[in-house]
C-alpha cells in the first residue's frame, strides 16, 4: 500500500495521458502524495484539473495548458512551458523552470504562477486573482482586460502592457515598450510594497523592491460616468 | 492549427544531417497537422543558367527517365533523376522561364512543385510519419529547410494544397493560421496575371508575395505589403536561396518559436520539436514578436 511519503513515478512515453489525469484526478480521494511525471514530451494537458494537495514534479518540457485549472496543487515544470500554462489556475501553485510560452495563467482566479525564464504575449490576459512572478520579461498584451490579482515582472514589459484593465496591480522593474488603454503608472504606496515583498520572497526573485514601478487602472474605460449616460 | 518547421545550417555536420534533424522536429509536429505534410530543401545547387526542378506526377510508376530524355534534346538536361515518392528532381539546361513553358507544353500532367538554383520541394497527403518514409527525407543534406504538417481548414486536402507553397524561383511559404480576404486579394492578382491551382488561402498568400518580388520589392518590402493587405491570422516562414525568414501578424496569435546555438538557428510551431536537436538545451529560445521580420542568411561561397 502507498503511503504518503512514496514518490509515485509516471512514465508518459507508456501511460496515456488521460490515465495519468485521471490518477492524478482520483487522488482527491487519497492515494500517493508526491508524482513525478517524465517523458512529458510537450504533450498538451499535462496535469490539468488536479483538485488535491499534491507534489508534481514535471521532468521536461509541456505543452498547451499544463496543470490548468489547477487546485491546491503544487506542480512544478522542469523545462519550458507551452501555450496557456496554468490556465485558470484556482489555488495552489505552478513554477515553471524554462520560459513560459503564450496566455500564461490566463484568467486564473487564485494561486501562485512563477516563471524563472520569461513569459510570452498575453501573460495573465483576463486575469482574476491570481497572483503571477516572471523572472524575465514578458511579451506583448500582457495583462489584457487582466480583472484582479497581481502581476509581477522582474525584467522588461512589452507593448500594450495592461490594455483594457480593470483592476489588477501590475509591477515591472525594467522598461515598458508601451501601456495599453487606461493602464496608467500609479505610485507605490506602502501596501504595494508590502504586497510586492511578499511575493518576491514566496517566488524566490533576486529582486528589490525599490527597482519596480507599479501600473493600474485609470478606471477611465469601465467605469460608469455620468457624463457619458447618453450614449448607453 | 498546423505545424511550421525550419531548421538553418551553421556548421558542415548540420548541413550534412539536415534531413536527419528535420525528419524528428516534423514528426513532433503530427498531431497539429494529421492530414498533410511537405518540406522544402535547399542542396546541390546547380551551375548558373541552369534550372532545378522538383516535378510530380499522380502515378508513382511515372517514367521520369523519358521525361528527361525528351528534355535534354530539347534544352540539354542533367543525367541524372533523383526520384523520392511520386517526386522527381530533374536538372535542366536552360533558364526557369524556358524549362518550366517546355514541361507545361509537353507533360501538362506534370506538376512543377519548385523551380530554381537550390530548392526542392516535397509535398504529399497523409500522416507526416508516412510522408517522412516515402520520401526518404532523412537521407537529405542541404543548407536549410522548412517544413509543414497541415490540418485544412480553408481549402480540400490535396497534393497541390499541401504546403510549402513555392512563391518564385528558389523561394517558398509555409503558413500556419488562415487569411480571410484571399477569394477579393486572388482575382486582384489573376488580373496581374498571377496564376492560382487551388482555393487554398495559403497560395494567395504565395501569389502575393510572388508579385511583389516581381514588381521589384525586397523580401522586407514584401513583408510590409502583407502586414498591410492580408487579413487574418499568420505566422509565415519564408523560404529563400541562402536562408528563411519569419513573420507573425501584428496580433501574434499564432505560436512560434525560434532557437538558436552556434551550431543551427531552428523555428517550430512549438518548442518540443526543438527539444529534438542536439545542443537544444543550451540553445537561446524566445517567441517572435509581432509584425517583426527575422531573417538568417548565408554568405555565398
Amino acid at each position: 500500500m502507498a503511503t504518503a511519503t512514496d514518490i509515485e513515478v509516471v512514465d508518459l512515453a507508456v501511460t496515456p495521458l488521460r490515465e495519468l489525469n485521471q490518477r492524478l484526478h482520483d487522488a482527491a480521494s487519497g492515494g500517493p502524495r508526491s508524482w513525478r511525471i517524465v517523458n512529458p514530451n510537450g504533450a498538451h494537458a499535462i496535469a490539468v484539473g488536479i483538485d488535491a494537495e499534491l507534489d508534481v514534479v514535471i521532468e521536461g518540457h509541456t505543452g498547451y495548458y499544463a496543470a490548468g485549472m489547477n487546485k491546491h496543487a503544487t506542480v512544478t515544470i522542469e523545462g519550458n512551458a507551452g501555450v496557456g500554462v496554468g490556465e485558470n489556475i484556482m489555488s495552489g501553485r505552478i513554477h515553471v523552470k524554462g520560459n513560459a510560452s503564450q496566455a500564461c495563467a490566463a484568467t486564473g482566479r487564485g494561486g501562485l504562477v512563477v516563471v524563472d525564464g520569461n513569459a510570452s504575449s498575453r501573460c495573465g490576459i483576463s486575469m482574476k486573482g491570481v497572483e503571477i512572478v516572471v523572472k524575465g520579461d514578458i511579451g506583448h498584451m500582457s495583462g489584457f482586460m487582466a480583472q484582479s490579482g497581481t502581476l509581477v515582472v522582474c525584467g522588461d514589459a512589452g507593448d500594450a502592457l495592461g490594455d483594457s484593465i480593470y483592476e489588477t496591480h501590475i509591477y515591472v522593474r525594467g522598461s515598458v515598450q508601451g501601456l495599453g488603454a487606461d493602464c496608467i503608472e500609479k505610485e507605490l504606496k506602502e501596501f504595494h510594497r508590502a504586497e510586492l515583498g511578499r511575493l518576491l520572497e514566496a517566488a524566490g526573485a533576486d529582486a528589490k523592491v525599490d527597482e519596480f514601478r507599479r501600473y493600474g487602472s485609470a478606471r477611465q474605460l469601465y467605469t460608469f460616468n455620468i457624463d457619458n449616460a447618453g450614449a448607453y | 492549427m498546423c505545424g511550421i518547421v525550419g531548421l538553418f545550417a551553421k556548421t558542415p555536420e548540420v548541413e550534412a544531417n539536415l534531413g536527419a534533424l528535420l525528419a524528428p522536429m516534423l514528426h513532433e509536429m503530427s498531431d497539429r497537422g494529421p492530414d498533410s505534410a511537405g518540406v522544402a530543401f535547399y542542396r546541390n545547387p546547380v551551375e548558373s543558367g541552369h534550372t532545378k526542378l522538383t516535378l510530380q506526377h499522380d502515378d508513382p510508376a511515372y517514367d521520369w527517365d523519358a521525361l528527361r530524355k525528351a528534355l535534354k534534346e530539347a534544352h540539354g538536361a542533367d543525367k541524372h533523376v533523383e526520384r523520392r515518392g511520386n517526386h522527381a528532381v530533374v536538372v535542366a539546361h536552360a533558364d526557369a522561364v524556358r524549362a518550366e513553358a517546355w514541361i507545361e507544353e509537353h507533360h501538362p500532367d506534370v506538376k512543377i512543385m519548385s523551380a530554381g538554383e537550390a530548392i526542392e520541394i516535397y509535398k504529399e497527403v497523409g500522416r507526416p510519419e508516412a510522408f517522412i518514409e516515402t520520401f526518404d527525407i532523412k537521407s537529405l543534406n542541404g543548407t536549410h529547410a522548412l517544413g509543414h504538417t497541415r490540418m485544412a481548414t480553408e481549402s480540400k486536402v490535396t497534393t497541390a494544397g499541401s504546403h510549402p507553397f513555392s512563391t518564385g524561383l528558389d523561394l517558398c511559404l509555409v503558413h500556419n493560421g488562415s487569411l480571410s480576404n484571399h477569394n477579393g486579394l486572388r482575382r486582384m492578382l489573376r488580373r496581374e496575371g498571377v496564376r492560382f491551382q487551388t482555393e487554398n488561402d495559403t497560395e494567395v498568400a504565395a501569389g502575393f508575395m510572388m508579385w511583389r518580388q516581381r514588381e521589384g520589392d525586397t523580401l522586407q518590402q514584401v513583408v510590409d505589403r502583407c502586414i498591410e493587405d492580408l487579413d487574418g491570422f499568420y505566422t509565415f516562414l519564408i523560404g529563400t536561396r541562402d536562408g528563411f525568414a519569419v513573420v507573425r501578424d501584428p496580433i501574434a496569435c499564432k505560436p512560434a518559436v525560434l532557437a538558436e546555438t552556434d551550431e543551427w538557428v531552428a523555428m517550430s510551431s512549438e518548442y518540443r520539436s526543438i527539444a529534438t536537436l542536439p545542443g537544444a538545451e543550451k540553445a537561446v529560445a524566445w517567441e517572435p514578436a509581432p509584425a517583426t521580420l527575422y531573417m538568417w542568411e548565408k554568405e555565398r561561397v
